[in-house]
């Protein structure tokens, strides 16, 4: 499509997008900024139940982590064909 | 040892748990205490893990807590912060994702995760008055298709084969219902008064939002998606998106001059 074809979209129908826009400005002024909480850093043993407070950062992380399969809403996303989103028992094709 | 030299020892040796204490590093008793540091060391660690879980909700829902958190753990092992800033840590967690073997299955993940944190960065981006309809209202239509428009520093577009929009969504609410996901979509990520939107565009504008994005006229960018489909109509995309308020209003004198 050529240019004077866009220019006639535009003409005709970008007319009514302004009226719209004469409210956008008006709560422009109204703006105020919510500023969020930022994340947090702790100062105290942040290790949680069950861990030391020095022991989790030296655990074999990948060890730990390859014995895992999802286990959340993944269950509930349909691919087709018949896939779900999610998988079951990838870990026995995993490197040890 | 300069000053610069022995904070680069003490930054290794936190986020390494392999390396000894920094010789120099004393407790109050006098001596090198490899139980105090390992403590701090793991502070900095776990930190870490939480502010993934709290960047990344509906990632964290989406494997579960489980998971996500040896998922964070494996990263933040590998993956330190370049930034003081701890909102912007976890950029690359996506790519981690990808090439992470038990994630392999949920080929939807690494692009959520991605959608996720361009939220974040949306949500923290700089202040700035929106573009509106009437700001474009006095050109005539042959410079409105010379323009090119400033994208406001809030404007993210992720783009996926997937439907992320439609999962992010979903996740919003406290119970997830079964969805079909095979979808693409495009979420553009806009915040027009201190609110941020995430919107699914419609297929056929997602072009013409692309090119705009990445510095297009407005005649480029239609005539790309006119090209791209035929029913691409570009009155209505441009209207919608100035109401999104994805991009910015400048002031008056750079207005008539834009680059």
């Amino acid at each position: 499509m050529n240019r004077q074809v866009l220019s006639l979209a535009l003409a005709t129908s970008l007319a009514a997008g302004f009226g719209v826009a004469a409210s956008d400005q008006a709560t422009a002024q109204d703006m105020e900024k919510c500023y969020g909480v930022s994340l947090a850093g702790q100062n105290d043993c942040a290790a949680g139940p069950g861990t030391t407070c020095s022991g989790t950062s030296t655990v074999d992380y990948q060890g730990n982590a390859w014995t895992l399969v999802p286990a959340g809403t993944c269950e509930e996303m349909e691919l087709p064909g018949d896939r779900m989103g999610s998988l079951k028992e990838l870990d026995r094709d995993l490197p040890s | 040892m300069d000053a610069q030299a022995v904070e680069n020892r003490f930054a290794e040796a936190l986020a390494d748990p392999a390396r000894p204490v920094p010789a120099g590093l004393t407790s109050a008793r006098g001596e090198a205490d490899r139980l105090r540091f390992a403590v701090y060391r793991n502070n900095v660690h776990v930190s870490l893990v939480e502010a993934l879980a709290k960047t990344f909700p509906v990632t964290r829902r989406v494997v579960g807590e489980g998971f996500f958190r040896a998922m964070a753990r494996a990263y933040v092992a590998d993956h330190k912060p370049d930034s003081p800033v701890l909102s912007r840590y976890g950029e690359s967690l996506a790519d981690f994702v990808a090439g992470f073997p038990p994630a392999a299955g949920l080929a939807y993940l690494p692009d959520l995760t991605r959608l996720e944190y361009a939220w974040l960065q949306a949500y923290h981006a700089a202040e700035a008055p929106p573009l509106g309809a009437r700001d474009l209202g006095n050109l005539a239509p042959d410079a409105l298709l010379e323009r090119r428009l400033v994208p406001h520093p809030a404007t993210r577009l992720v783009e996926s084969a997937f439907a992320i929009g439609s999962i992010w969504s979903a996740h919003q609410e406290d119970n997830v219902t079964r969805m079909s996901i095979g979808h693409p979509e495009s979420v553009l990520l806009t915040r027009p008064h201190a609110e941020l939107h995430a919107t699914v565009l419609p297929t056929v504008d997602t072009p013409f939002v692309q090119r705009l994005l990445d510095g297009a006229s407005i005649g480029e960018a239609g005539t790309h998606a006119l090209q791209c489909d035929g029913a691409f109509d570009l009155a209505r995309a441009l209207t919608g998106l100035l109401a999104l308020g994805a991009f910015q209003r400048l002031p008056a004198h750079s207005e008539e001059n834009p680059t």
